[in-house]
């Protein structure tokens, strides 16, 4: 079971007798879950969307906020008319270079001239297209969007979703919805391990009344429909005084959301790393530590938790999804990623508020449930692939 | 008997204090929201203001306020709404507990009447083509979050097919499709979770003693393997519940039912911080009693489990 290359383990010891050529136990894992033709499919797909996301501020396709309020434009079901951005980088560039003089004049100017100047400067911002056309975008990904402008300039993909209530497109919104969902499932899942490792570690490694008293905790939460308390603290949250207080501190609504979510999920893997941390913390690589004159801390972070990550995966996998789930779940009944912001939570949602007995656009529902369903289930896949492959009492068999 | 009735003690304790912690925090989060209730009457002079304050105790020390509302919470009164005019909290949750209880009792039961027979059914015919099938829809539902699949069987079943209503509340006909949207999830783990657990037991060797009898097939896997396969089918009960509760929050608000969770949400979005106190304090118990009562009952059914 040892991993790492922190632990001096022997790898000889704690190998399978059958298993002579050293195969690390990452190898083996990596062999197996070739073998398991679901679980690749999945990861292919997953690898998939995940460079769709990252890249989609490069890929041709339509502004996912710019609204176009006209009968042509609004609940347009899945077609192959030609649409134009109606923007191109010679706009953008011309914009850029008379804000740069602007600045440059206000700079420059006399004190009251420059007040005038800088409030111009401000409206002018505002008016960027690149903020209109996406939802102001940060530093690489405007770099992205210019480097699209450049390549394929105004051309961009008919709306082969779809369009909805507000004109907008559908396939784009899913896109850029894609960076939304899947960052919040990586970064809620991130601050999910970071609590549950230190805390599972924590208490398996110092044991005696504060493991109990830990675990204890974690049995309490545990039966604490959790749901509610967020719905509860996520509106606390959201009140007006509230968001401006922690907007001084530059801490957005996405953050708390992250915060709030990861903070919750890490009851199962903190009892996982510590079951996994009782049964190491009395192997021979701990002693040999220990007389070497490594500390506690030194111990957990660097003997210990290195060995356990395998169980950390697995459940890390296991996480992603739900943690993706939970902020469907939200978004869709409004208390999550709020507009401009899309998420694919938000997508069912709109989609599913326009569904009437005498209309319905059923590409509002269907496509953005798609997306999400298949993640999800990929994620699953993944999941269960993983565990089967790494599993210690599963090898050699 | 008596060692049954210090595990019920035990437990119960513990119930006491999981209700305690989600009602602390849960007065916590409602004293750090700024501004009072009455804060937004900005015309009601000084004198009035304080009197209205001391009539809800508000001019009190927060521990005094604090003691107050848990005396009074204990009580089984969790006060008038923030917003609701007209209601206490009580008379809100009394309201929406009939319609999200049977809500989610019939996805329960459509949740064990499909999932049980499909994973039995699967397992007897293991690899066969309605195995595959089976096991195939099972991980699909447990994939598609519940708020998509209603929104895609009400595009199918109300607006494309026309054969159920799409809202409302009051007969069986309005509550087919809630019901099987919350189940659906549900009845598939189950699906999958008794074919494993009729694989493991169709191979020991009390049941090939039971072909062996003579007796017919039908009777060996539904007398004797059956039964000995549900164990871990009871333990999910739990879990399952705790899930078909928070579930009905979204399909409760797709659906317009009156229920709890609809309540709960719209209170959530209104801010109305007693009644969303009230719901959640509700729910921790149902929860918390719920897992109570599958625990015991496992061990009522299964004579070798030991009661922690």
């Amino acid at each position: 079971m040892a991993v790492g290359t922190n632990s001096p383990a022997p790898a000889a010891a704690s190998a399978p007798a059958g298993a002579s050529e050293g195969l690390s136990l990452w190898q083996d894992a990596w062999r197996r879950l070739r073998k398991n033709r679901p679980a690749l499919v999945a990861l292919a797909y997953l690898a998939a969307l995940a460079l769709l996301a990252v890249l989609t501020p490069l890929l041709p396709l339509q502004s996912p906020q710019l609204q176009r309020l006209t009968r042509h434009d609004q609940f347009q079901p899945p077609n192959l008319r030609p649409v134009r951005l109606g923007l191109d980088l010679a706009q953008v560039r011309a914009l850029e270079r008379e804000l740069n003089e602007l600045r440059r004049a206000a700079r420059q100017a006399p004190p009251e001239e420059r007040r005038r100047l800088e409030e111009e400067l401000r409206q002018r911002q505002r008016q960027h297209p690149l903020d209109r056309y996406w939802n102001s975008p940060g530093g690489l990904t405007r770099w992205m969007l210019q480097a699209r402008l450049w390549l394929f300039g105004d051309w961009c993909l008919p709306s082969l979703c779809g369009t909805d209530e507000l004109g907008r497109d559908v396939l784009a919104r899913l896109a850029w919805g894609a960076r939304v969902s899947l960052v919040v499932g990586l970064v809620a899942t991130l601050v999910s391990l970071a609590i549950g490792v230190t805390y599972g570690a924590i208490a398996g490694y110092v044991g005696g009344w504060l493991d109990a008293a830990m675990m204890r905790l974690v049995d309490v939460l545990y039966a604490i429909p959790f749901i509610f308390v967020v719905i509860f603290l996520i509106s606390v949250l959201n009140e007006e005084t509230f968001q401006q207080r922690l907007a001084r501190y530059g801490i957005g609504q996405i953050t708390i959301f992250y915060l709030v979510i990861g903070a919750l999920y890490w009851l199962t893997m903190a009892r996982a790393v510590r079951a996994q941390v009782l049964s190491l913390k009395h192997e021979l690589f701990v002693d040999a530590a220990r007389s070497l004159g490594a500390g506690h801390a030194r111990i957990i972070f660097r003997h210990l938790v290195p060995n356990v990550l395998g169980v950390v995966i697995v459940y890390l996998t296991l996480t992603i999804p739900s943690v993706m789930l939970f902020e469907a779940f939200l978004s869709f009944l409004g208390l999550g990623v709020q507009p401009p912001d899309v998420s694919w939570g938000l997508l069912v949602n709109e989609g599913m508020r326009v569904i009437t007995p005498i209309q319905t656009y059923w590409w509002l529902v269907l496509f953005p449930g798609l997306v999400l369903a298949l993640t999800l289930w990929a994620l699953n896949f993944l999941g269960d692939g993983l565990r089967d492959a790494l599993d210690p009492r599963l090898r050699g068999r | 008997m008596l060692h049954l009735g210090t595990v019920l003690l035990k437990r119960l304790g513990w119930m006491a204090l999981t209700l305690w912690v989600v009602f602390t925090v849960s007065f916590i989060l409602m004293r750090i929201v700024p501004g009072g209730p009455f804060s937004e009457e900005k015309r009601i002079p000084e004198e009035i203001r304080r009197n209205i304050e001391a009539k809800y105790r508000l001019d009190q020390p927060w521990y005094r306020q604090y003691l107050e509302h848990l005396a009074s919470t204990a009580r089984l009164d969790f006060g008038p709404s923030y917003r609701l005019k007209d209601f206490t909290v009580n008379e809100v949750i009394a309201q929406g507990f009939p319609v999200s209880a049977s809500l989610g009792i019939f996805a329960l039961c459509f949740a064990l009447g499909v999932g049980i027979p499909a994973g039995v059914v699967a397992a007897v015919h293991r690899n066969a083509p309605c195995d595959r099938v089976l096991m195939g829809l099972a991980t699909l539902g447990i994939a598609v979050p519940n708020f998509v699949l209603a929104g895609i069987s009400i595009l199918v079943v109300v607006f494309w097919l026309r054969l159920l209503p799409a809202a409302g509340w009051g007969t069986l006909r309005q509550l087919l499709l809630p019901a099987v949207c919350l189940g659906a999830p549900y009845a598939a783990y189950l699906a999958r979770l008794t074919r494993t657990s009729m694989l493991e037991v169709l191979q020991q060797d009390y049941i090939r003693t039971a072909y062996a009898k003579g007796l017919p097939g039908r009777v060996v896997i539904v007398r004797h393997a059956l039964r000995g396969a549900l164990a871990p089918v009871l333990t999910y009960l739990a879990p399952a519940t705790a899930g078909l509760l928070t579930g009905s929050l979204v399909v409760e608000r797709i659906f317009n039912l009156p229920g709890m969770g609809s309540h709960f949400i719209e209170a959530a979005l209104q801010r109305d911080w007693t009644l969303e106190m009230g719901v959640v304090l509700v729910y921790t118990f149902l929860l918390s009693a719920l897992n109570l009562l599958v625990d015991l009952s496992y061990g009522l059914l299964d004579p070798r489990v030991e009661l922690e």
